[in-house]
């Protein structure tokens, strides 16, 4: 058996360097340990490898950019997938475009739930602002599912870079100065900011942007599920807005029907469409 | 009237919004604040920063500056006759908004439109100084939207078009007639002059920047437009040939569809029921099959009821046009071009591009066409593989129950 000691669970470059060395002396994926820090994983792993200096080899790069991606999953397994794929597309490298072949689905799916997480961090990250000495800073508490912190501090950067914000996770925290970033130690909710005043006038917008009439709580659901609310201020309303819905419209077309003429009955050619949508909605 | 605070305001004034279905961010061209002063960037794919339980995406703080009006339309919240609570937003509580709410990850930008008050140039004038002086006065790099009013003199327009990413102006119904009837002041062909400079505009404006760095940018994502539903009688037809000839007259990037909602206060021309939600859904998978799925306007015209003139609301259009062009299938995944595959109901894109790829390495069987989409069900009926067949399928009577999901599923728009 062969251990590999990788510096971190998004250590990317680790895992390129180590593949190199075990592809060069042609070592079986299941021959292979990885292990991330020094925490054993195997007690029966044998001698250590480090990066060594072999010789680099061509890969497609799709295979980097999607290697670079699933390596940031939380799966423990991800490493010997990934070099197991490795040694797969070494073999044919036109095959890493068969995504009908199971193995690299599998990756391929890796990827993609982790670049779903990256997307619902940027989207989902909520900043609060607090005063540091004289001046300000902005401070959220995010709770990612995979290894995703550092892959989008560019991101953040970016978007903010004439702040000051830190980002808080249970995997790990990072902090921009304004001119540069740091990486701190995990982190808990409890050293986050508690609040921020400018919340109570998001969730007045939040309220008054949400139509009654057009209630679709399953559209919501699977677009911001619920681990992700307790992150969210707006998500507080939700249930108040979803129960007082109905009640909000029938009062609108009561109010109308009270005070006004029956509508023109040019507009039969909806009744019918009308009446299934009431169908469907009967319960 | 008491003094209304910020808060207060922004109740009336993102309610008075929520009418216009856009709250995209996206196609804007990749920036960021590096170098600058401000903050912002925009990413180029739009992100979503919350789910209303209307299901629908709160990318942008959208809200009118003032929902004070001097048009009668009666489709319109905000119509002259309406007694809703009025309210006006001065530029700098928008700014501060924009900001506060920008700084705090809560919102991609800023989508602005406005009631019309004293003229048009006046209003024009209100929304423009608010994007000018999140452009100027903060270097704000995020997403603007602005809803541009059509008979505001052309230069404010074009400063309108330099500040913001998207312009929109809406057509607001789908005919001439409709508007007629529901929005006596707004005349078709003042709209569509305007969408017509405005197309201009943004067409100079990308080719000067293809030929001189410096040029300003003007709209960079291009405009779109809104009409409404339900409101009067057009047929899902003429809503489908309406909007072919508006993406290709005005280059739009997109037309929207609000399925007309109960307001409060309700005109009384118009119908007191639940909004169309699901012929609005069909609406816009018709818009998806022309702009992803190459069929012609007319392809799509060809799946609605010859009588009633609508898109089936059971079925969604594109399995519509399957289950009455039945001669196009099944088709065989291992040889069909791209277009015979993109036909196929329950491909997408994605797949279709996935199976492109895969087939050159295996010929596909149908559990390799399970890896490769969300499912099969539906699709086993339209396609052959190595190892399967609809023998008979395709001249089955009950192929449309067959297709077509459960009844339950249609609880999408249940609480």
């Amino acid at each position: 058996m062969r251990t590999v000691h990788l510096e971190a669970e998004d250590d990317f470059d680790g895992w390129r360097d180590a593949a190199r060395a075990l592809v060069t002396e042609r070592v079986p994926a299941e021959r292979v340990v990885w292990q991330v820090g020094e925490r054993p994983t195997d007690l029966f792993s044998g001698e250590r490898i480090a990066a060594t200096h072999a010789k680099p080899f061509g890969v497609p790069r799709h295979f980097v950019s999607l290697a670079r991606q699933a390596i940031r999953h939380s799966t423990p397994e991800r490493f010997a997938l990934l070099y197991a794929l490795l040694l797969r597309v070494l073999e044919n490298p036109h095959r890493l475009g068969d995504r009908a072949d199971p193995r690299i689905h599998r990756i391929e799916r890796l990827a993609h739930a982790v670049g779903h997480d990256i997307h619902k961090m940027q989207a989902f990250v909520r900043f609060r602002k607090v005063s540091d000495g004289d001046r300000e800073r902005f401070v959220a508490w995010f709770e990612p599912e995979h290894h995703i912190l550092r892959a989008n501090a560019r991101f953040f950067i970016k978007r903010f870079t004439n702040m000051r914000w830190s980002i808080l996770t249970p995997r790990g925290s990072m902090h921009w100065d304004g001119e540069s970033l740091s990486e701190g130690p995990p982190s808990q909710r409890r050293d986050a900011p508690h609040d921020d005043q400018v919340e109570t006038v998001w969730k007045a917008y939040y309220a008054a942007i949400f139509n009654p009439a057009r209630l679709m709580k399953k559209a919501m659901m699977k677009e911001m599920p619920r681990k992700y609310w307790q992150n969210m201020p707006e998500t507080a309303l939700i249930p108040a807005l979803i129960a007082g819905a109905y009640e909000r419209e029938q009062r609108m077309i009561e109010q109308a029907r009270l005070t006004l003429p029956v509508f023109s009955p040019e507009q039969a050619p909806d009744e019918r469409e009308n009446e299934r949508e009431n169908g469907r909605r009967a319960q | 009237m008491a003094q209304l605070d910020t808060t207060e305001k922004l109740t009336i004034l993102a309610d008075a919004a929520k009418y216009d279905a856009s709250c995209s961010s996206s196609g804007g061209k990749k920036r960021d604040s590096r170098g600058g002063k401000g903050m912002g960037s925009t990413t180029g794919g739009g992100i979503c920063h919350a789910y209303a339980p209307d299901g629908r995406c709160i990318s942008l703080l959208k809200i009118l500056l003032t929902n004070s009006c001097i048009f009668d339309c009666h489709y319109c919240i905000n119509r002259k006759s309406s007694n809703v609570r009025r309210a006006r937003f001065t530029a700098k509580e928008v700014v501060d908004l924009t900001l506060d709410f920008y700084s705090r990850n809560y919102i991609e930008g800023l989508f602005l439109s406005s009631g019309i008050i004293h003229t048009p140039n006046y209003t024009m004038e209100q929304i423009v100084e608010v994007a000018r002086s999140l452009r100027e006065d903060h270097d704000f790099r995020g997403y603007i939207h602005l809803k541009t009013i059509p008979d505001a003199d052309p230069e404010l327009v074009a400063q309108a078009g330099r500040h913001a990413d998207r312009v929109s102006i809406n057509v607001e119904l789908p005919t001439a007639s409709g508007l007629r009837k529901l929005a006596p002041e707004k005349s078709e062909t003042r709209i569509e002059g305007a969408m017509g400079t405005m197309r201009t505009a943004i067409e100079d404006g990308a080719d000067a920047r293809r030929r001189y760095r410096s040029a300003p940018r003007f709209a960079p994502a291009g405009q779109s437009t809104q009409m409404i539903i339900g409101a009067d009688a057009a047929t899902d037809r003429d809503i489908v040939a309406r909007a072919a000839t508006l993406y290709s007259r005005f280059a739009l990037r997109r037309v929207y569809y609000s399925a007309f909602s109960p307001i409060p206060h309700a005109s009384a021309v118009l119908p007191l029921k639940r909004p169309p939600l699901m012929r609005e859904h069909r609406l816009y998978q018709s818009d998806w099959m022309v702009r992803f799925y190459s069929y012609t306007p007319d392809e799509v015209g060809a799946a609605v009821d010859p009588e009633t003139g609508m898109l089936p609301l059971d079925i969604d259009p594109k399995l519509a046009w399957a289950l009455r062009f039945r001669e196009h299938f099944p088709v065989d995944v291992n040889r069909a071009p791209r277009e015979a595959l993109l036909r196929v109901p329950g491909l997408g894109p994605k797949a279709v591009r996935a199976i492109l790829t895969a087939r050159r390495w295996r010929r596909l069987r149908m559990e390799d066409i399970a890896r490769l989409t969300v499912s099969v069900k539906k699709l086993r009926l339209f396609i052959i593989t190595d190892d399967w067949k609809p023998v008979m399928l395709a001249d089955r009577a009950d192929l449309r129950t067959l297709a077509a999901p459960k009844a339950v599923q249609f609880e999408l728009f249940a609480a």
